[in-house]
């Protein structure tokens, strides 16, 4: 995977390590103990078979310690996606235009582009509407996504630590050529930045 | 039953004058209204499978291969359409459960045969307009089948005519329950105490209730995109006032509990087939019936997981994400039960039980990977990319459409009397399950890398897992015909097969097979519970 371009990335990937960890711990689990039993009581073995009607105490176990696994799912799920939702300080505001099929930008000095360009480590606050029907803004390196739903705005907030372009893509179905709706976000350092948005840009107290 | 040579079939005897195609198509006998479903069902079943292997033929190299991007758009719209609401929804309780439940309970026929068979020409209707939009100017319906607004309000294909369809279709799925509620409570024969009744009953049952009581608002939300096409009513459409997000809750609130009314029936099967291949009680009885109760009530109140990037309440996101997991409890504690069910049984792992492994590793990755998509924030990542895709089609492929087949091989003895080659059965299971992971794995990695879903191109970094992915969708459906083939040439030239060719002990195990025309020459009266292989003796005896 290399160097997380964020750092919530970082944290969605943890959560996902984690949740498949548990997981395939109990896919293996269960596939094992039921060839297990095949192969351990098969008919051809002779074994009587005994009728075991069921047993509470078990029944409490498996229903109580995957609720705590579950619980503690949530718990990181819900940690993680917290940090998508706080609004950085100060943030670059930039306005997201989606149409059938392609994104365009506006940035406050009224500069407008059809690739996003960001400075590095500054608060991003896209400010997102739809010209027609519903579309998504999906960053896949940055493990976030928004839906552009016609007649609102979303908001979608991250902050890059990394120099890259990064590939940016509708995900919800809109039409013919939904699947050609891709940009990217540049993410550029500061003096960088400067150069190409002109005036009016001051990099943050970092 | 030594003289099943003596009982006349109920393909020999029938409820009307008529003989011939006539004697099916005014049928009241619910086995013969199964098996027109049956036939029914498969024959969209394929559609489905040969769409489905289009799709992936497109895929298999970026850029067109060999079709256009609006008919790659109709064809994942029909292949959802078809698969969900003519194959997946009414599959099991339609052909399954019409020809079992009355039996189980032991019950001459369901409680409204007549209404039955309307069901039956109610979803022929609708299959027949699902059919007829194709044709109609304007061309198929290219929205994908959950028909979000605005896109389908904008879209100048047969929308209002396809979206009709699913309304028809609906009713048929609302007729059946009705009926099913109506059999479980009234026609059990005596004895049969609702804790007396197989487990495949008691989902069926479960399933009826979501059925009667959740397909009433898809009906209603249908009718009003249908009126807001028609006479610009705005309710939906923001351009006329209405609300987008409203439409995705009310598809929601009957789409998802819908997943349950695919899956529960499903979880029936595999507790009749556990017990009867390890000829031991099942483990749990109370805790697999109460759980599927469980699960049907649960199930209404998780919808608004399929919306978690669309811009809801963050106070609505997390008590969904919660309510999710909980939901995952119920169905984690089948699991366990079915595998403590093997325990110190008597395993003779024929082909239905193999179906039976087969589901519960499919099924368990679809339903472990849930967790990741209840969890808020891998769902935001990965909702609407091909995770998804790989996640339900482990639920509902992986889980629905193997035990479908499980259905099919352990009750085909019993429906029509004759034995498949076992040794092909066998093949057709590990085929299955090679062609399956090879088709639908690759796909969560895929939406990990961020492969966005109803993608008709693609980037050049996914070729390969497409590759994979499409070469496997060969195995998997070469493998569906191969069954398909086997069972019909058993039909033909099967061996006969006795009326009790596994040692089952549920009441359709009692009667000859096929079975007569009213199932029973007396009703049973009911002693044992279900899984009491203690019966085997006596029935042998018989």
């Amino acid at each position: 995977m290399g160097i997380s371009p964020t750092t919530h990335a970082e944290s969605v990937d943890f959560v996902m390590l984690y949740i498949v960890a548990i997981s395939v711990v109990l896919l293996l689990g269960i596939t094992a103990t039921m060839v297990y039993f095949v192969f351990k009581y098969n008919r051809k073995k002779g074994h009587a078979p005994v009728d075991i009607h069921g047993n509470l105490l078990l029944e409490v176990i498996w229903i109580v310690i995957p609720t705590l696994l579950v619980l503690s799912m949530f718990y990181f799920g819900y940690t993680s996606f917290r940090e998508t939702r706080e609004i950085p300080d100060n943030p670059f505001v930039v306005k997201v235009t989606a149409r059938m099929w392609q994104f365009s930008f506006e940035y406050p000095n009224g500069k407008k582009t059809d690739t996003l360009y960001v400075p590095l480590s500054t608060g991003i606050d896209l400010e997102m509407r739809s010209m027609d029907v519903n579309h998504a803004f999906y960053i896949p390196a940055f493990r976030i996504k928004e839906d552009i739903i016609y007649g609102k705005t979303n908001h979608l907030y991250f902050t890059p630590k990394e120099v890259g372009d990064y590939d940016v893509a509708c995900a919800e179905y809109c039409g013919l050529s939904h699947s050609a709706m891709y940009t990217k976000v540049k993410v550029i350092h500061d003096n960088e930045f400067t150069t190409w948005y002109g005036s009016n840009w001051q990099p943050q107290n970092k | 039953m030594a003289n099943d040579v003596a009982v006349k079939s109920f393909y020999q005897e029938s409820t009307n004058k008529y003989s011939g195609i006539l004697s099916w198509l005014l049928t009241k006998d619910h086995k013969r209204i199964g098996l027109m479903y049956m036939i029914a069902i498969l024959a969209f079943f394929v559609v489905g499978v040969i769409i489905g292997l289009l799709m992936r033929l497109e895929l298999i190299a970026p850029g067109r291969t060999i079709m256009d991007a609006q008919t790659y758009n109709t064809l994942f719209t029909l292949h959802g359409v078809i698969m969900i609401f003519l194959f997946i929804i009414p599959g099991l309780p339609a052909i399954f459960g019409n020809f079992f439940l009355p039996i189980q309970i032991g019950a001459r026929d369901v409680a409204f045969p007549r209404l039955n068979l309307l069901s039956w020409y109610i979803y022929i209707i609708g299959a027949i307009l699902v059919l007829v939009s194709l044709f109609l100017p304007g061309g198929p319906i290219d929205t994908g089948w959950t028909f979000y607004i605005p896109y389908s309000v904008r879209s100048t294909t047969n929308v209002s005519m396809a979206l009709f369809a699913a309304f028809v279709l609906g009713f048929s799925s609302i007729l059946t329950g009705l009926n099913f509620i109506t059999t479980v409570h009234r026609l059990r024969a005596p004895g049969m105490g609702f804790f007396k009744m197989p487990l495949f009953v008691w989902a069926t049952y479960a399933t009826a209730w979501i059925q009667i009581l959740a397909t009433p608002v898809i009906a209603l939300t249908i009718l009003l995109v249908i009126l807001e096409r028609t006479f610009g009513v705005g309710i939906f459409d923001p351009a006329l006032g209405g609300d987008p997000i409203l439409f995705q809750h009310m598809f929601w609130i009957y789409s998802h509990p819908a997943v349950y009314i695919m899956i529960l029936p499903a979880m029936g099967v595999v507790s009749e087939i556990i017990p009867t291949f390890s000829r031991r009680t099942i483990f749990g009885y109370k805790a697999i019936a109460m759980s599927s109760l469980a699960i049907a009530f649960v199930g209404y109140l998780v919808w608004a997981h399929h919306m978690f990037s669309s811009g809801m309440s963050d106070t609505a996101r997390w008590i969904f994400s919660l309510l999710t997991f909980i939901v995952a409890l119920p169905s984690g504690v089948k699991i366990f039960n079915w595998v403590a069910t093997m325990y110190k049984g008597s395993i003779d792992p024929q082909t239905p039980f193999l179906w039976v492994m087969n589901f519960i590793f499919l099924f368990s990755i679809g339903g472990l990977t849930g967790l990741v998509l209840g969890s808020l924030a891998t769902d935001i990542h990965l909702t609407d990319t091909y995770f998804v895709v790989a996640h339900f089609h482990y639920v509902m492929f992986g889980g629905t459409g193997t035990i479908f087949f499980a259905a099919l091989h352990y009750w085909f003895p019993k429906m029509f009397g004759k034995m498949y080659n076992k040794k092909f059965a066998n093949i057709a299971v590990v085929a299955y399950f090679i062609g399956f992971n090879m088709l639908y794995f690759p796909k969560f990695i895929m939406g990990y890398m961020g492969m966005p879903r109803r993608y008709y191109d693609y980037l050049p970094q996914f070729t390969i897992y497409q590759e994979i992915s499409t070469i496997g969708s060969w195995i998997l459906s070469g493998t569906i015909f191969f069954i398909i083939g086997y069972l019909i040439h058993a039909l033909k030239y099967g061996k006969k097969a006795t009326s009790n060719p596994w040692g089952g002990v549920t009441l359709e195990w009692h009667i000859p097979s096929p079975p007569p025309l009213e199932n029973f020459e007396t009703i049973p009266i009911v002693t044992h519970e279900p899984y009491d292989f203690s019966q085997l003796k006596e029935m042998k005896d018989e």
